[in-house]
């Protein structure tokens, strides 16, 4: 009886965070618009977390472009095939390693900056102040944040997959001796505008949205304690990541299911 | 930093991301290669058109020269009824003929057009009489066994098991 007790509560725990979940993130979309009104947070919150996070975009787009390059090309030269090396790297890139490496690197280097800063106010009782104040936080604090989030993880990905393709033309023409006419047409022939790359940038946008909102989430919902701060910092990255990885098992198979 | 400074980076952020998106859609997929020239569109029944999708390459002498656009099933005749756009400065005679064939061994299938001798070109809405399908592996190496049983002669295919008859 007692573990049959046990498991309701658990239920209920369970659903009633997701359901605390859903309400926040409601509220946020909520406060959207009032955010879009005061547009110079939304631009130093761009700069925050799409600007500072290039460098680390752009350094890991040409590391897998290179990687990819040399070894498919290991792969490729075996059946004589190397010319369709700029395509494998171009689809893998654009449909899936874009979007999920961007969306996992920028879990990790602005989601868990988010959460720290929001958790810190909190902390602080910044939050709480301002709520005295009568300033809504969710449209001066966190509106701002998710939408600097949601404008940037696209871009972050559209140069991510754009560094990893001229990557692997340096290293299949550059190095590897490749024609650079074959390299380039037999991408243009087989990947679509719409198909893959049309999909691939809606892929980053959910990414950009769910990996913001769970920051945003697990900040303003922190224990106001150090350690609360440091366990909600942790619980973004893995909650960021697992969310992005399950969530492109999905979108994959309802995009390119059929192709 | 001023507030000038952050919106000026920002500026060149949003930029560099939409010259990315530029640089995917144009150089690293098809979009550059739709073609602003509008071509006109004929028709051809293939008995079977093996692994033929629209958007394939339509090529004569090599040079590609159109797309297919569209195939259907005649329900009439049971064919494969390809629409393929040709571009307009490119004018073959009307009793021109159409393949398809496979570029490489395992490479992907294309139209080939070989040109007619007729004076009159073909126009648009016209259909390409003479087809030749695509080479199913399955039938060539079935059409090889017959042949083989065939020189073999009198030996009963049923019964023979793997190397009966040598």
């Amino acid at each position: 009886m007692n573990a049959v007790a046990t498991l309701g509560a658990r239920t209920l725990g369970v659903l009633r965070s997701f359901g605390h979940a859903a309400v926040f993130f409601i509220e946020l979309l909520r406060a959207t618009p009032a955010a879009l009104r005061r547009f110079g947070l939304v631009v130093t919150q761009i700069h925050a977390i799409g600007n500072l996070s290039l460098l680390i975009i752009v350094a890991s787009g040409m590391a897998v472009g290179f990687v990819l390059a040399l070894q498919m090309y290991y792969a490729l030269v075996t059946y004589g095939a190397t010319e369709s090396l700029g395509l494998i790297v171009n689809l893998s890139l654009v449909r899936e390693l874009g979007p999920v490496v961007a969306a996992l690197l920028y879990a990790g280097r602005a989601g868990t900056s988010l959460t720290a800063e929001i958790g810190l106010m909190k902390a602080g009782e910044q939050i709480a102040a301002m709520e005295m104040m009568a300033i809504d936080p969710r449209s001066r604090v966190l509106a701002p944040r998710f939408i600097g989030g949601v404008v940037s993880m696209p871009l972050l990905a559209i140069l991510f997959s754009a560094v990893g393709i001229l990557c692997a033309y340096v290293v299949a023409v550059l190095l590897i001796g490749v024609d650079a006419g074959n390299f380039w047409s037999i991408m243009q022939s087989r990947v679509d505008v719409w198909r893959d790359v049309g999909n691939g940038i809606v892929k980053s946008f959910v990414f950009g949205i769910i990996c913001t909102a769970v920051a945003l989430y697990q900040g303003y919902e922190t224990e106001a304690t150090p350690e609360g701060v440091a366990y909600a910092t942790t619980r973004t990255v893995v909650i960021s990541s697992l969310a992005v990885l399950g969530m492109d098992f999905v979108l994959t198979a309802l995009m390119f299911s059929t192709a | 930093m001023t507030k000038k400074g952050i919106e000026t980076l920002v500026g060149l952020f949003v930029l560099l991301g939409l010259a990315g998106l530029v640089f995917l859609s144009l150089k690293a997929a098809n979009l550059g290669t739709f073609s602003t020239r509008d071509g006109y569109t004929v028709t051809a029944r293939f008995d079977n058109i093996g692994g033929l999708k629209p958007r394939s390459p339509v090529r004569s002498a090599g040079v590609t020269v159109g797309r297919v656009t569209s195939i259907t099933l005649d329900s009439k005749t049971f064919q494969g009824l390809v629409t393929m756009e040709l571009d307009k400065s490119v004018q073959f005679p009307r009793d021109s003929s159409a393949k398809i064939l496979t570029s490489g061994l395992l490479g992907d299938q294309y139209i080939g057009i070989e040109p007619g001798a007729e004076e009159k070109n073909l126009a648009a809405g016209d259909v390409i009489k003479q087809t030749q399908s695509a080479v199913v592996l399955e039938n060539l190496i079935g059409q090889f066994l017959f042949s083989k049983a065939a020189e073999g002669g009198t030996a009963p295919a049923a019964s023979a098991p793997a190397g009966g008859k040598k």
